[in-house]
């Protein structure tokens, strides 16, 4: 199937009914073995066993960006190209992207209370990172309370643009700013500072979230164009009255 | 498995949290999924085609 043809919701929907049990069979295998990997893993010389919360606080940070990249795009195609299915993706993708935000929020107090001494402190990195939830939560007031659907569309792609220009912010933050959050040990120039018997189930685990996201939002895609066919017909059904 | 050591209680915490924040957003989708089912089984129900299913009107030469 050409990829222009995914164009039209129904032909997505029919791409979303074969590709969702295989998704979500992928990411149930992933999640088991990169937890058993994870559970297995040696503790670090320095933080000893809380090296564990990485393994969910790492890759919850990732597709937290990720998101708001992906998002970013489909902006550009509700702004720019008016594409259908673009506004569906941002809509389906923002309460995903906003529930990992939160995650990696609180999983990384959660380790920093027992290595730093404190839940929260107001350094470069945790606060573009709060910033970044706070503007997932203006995407979704946009979308939840505008009157016209469209309205809230145009609105929420001009938030999502806007707000992408924090994501070089979170990315570059331990390098531009003295912060307590480490500098990055994974992607770096001059590869990864961590011993393979840490980073590899780190990689795993990322690839069950990666898994794990895409199925969410081929499902959230697929609950959305259903959701404008409600509407659509209940308009048709108004107007008939 | 390792012993969790002296911070168990972060740990088991950061997963638990993971754990409520990943049902959450499968039991969304899949509540949000049969939710938008119903309604439009209902409006079919009531007769409410739409318009790609309605059929054309036949034009006689």
């Amino acid at each position: 199937m050409p990829l222009i043809d995914l164009a039209n919701p129904t032909r997505f929907l029919t791409l979303c009914r074969r590709a969702l049990p295989w998704l979500a069979g992928a990411t149930a295998i992933a999640f088991a073995i990169g937890i058993v990997m994870a559970l297995n893993a040696p503790d670090d010389y320095q933080q000893g066993a809380t090296v564990k919360i990485m393994f969910l606080h790492v890759p919850a940070a990732w597709l937290s960006m990720f998101c708001w990249a992906l998002m970013s795009v489909a902006a550009l195609g509700t702004l720019v190209w008016r594409h259908p299915l673009a506004d569906v993706a941002a809509k389906a993708a923002a309460p995903i992207g906003a529930a990992l935000t939160l995650m990696c929020l609180v999983t990384g107090s959660l380790w920093g209370r027992p290595m730093w001494g404190t839940y929260w402190v107001w350094d470069a990195r945790l606060t573009s990172v709060l910033v970044l939830f706070l503007l997932y939560l203006g995407v979704l007031a946009l979308y939840w309370t505008a009157d016209e659907p469209s309205r809230g569309a145009r609105g929420a792609a001009v938030l999502i643009l806007v707000g992408a220009i924090n994501l070089p912010i979170i990315k570059f933050s331990v390098d531009w700013w003295n912060t307590l959050h480490q500098p990055e040990s994974v992607l770096r120039i001059g590869g990864s500072a961590i011993d393979p018997s840490i980073l590899n189930p780190l990689l795993v685990m990322a690839l069950a979230f990666l898994l794990l996201f895409v199925t969410l939002l081929l499902a959230a895609m697929r609950n959305e164009i259903l959701r404008r066919r409600v509407r659509a017909m209940q308009m048709l059904r108004a107007q008939r009255a | 498995m390792n012993s969790l050591g002296p911070h168990a209680d972060f740990i088991v915490a950061a997963y638990a949290v993971a754990l409520l924040v990943v049902a959450g957003l499968i039991a969304w989708v899949l509540l949000d999924y049969s939710a938008q089912n119903r309604l439009l089984g209902d409006l079919e129900a009531r007769g409410v085609k739409r318009r790609s299913r309605r059929k054309k009107p036949v034009i006689d030469a």
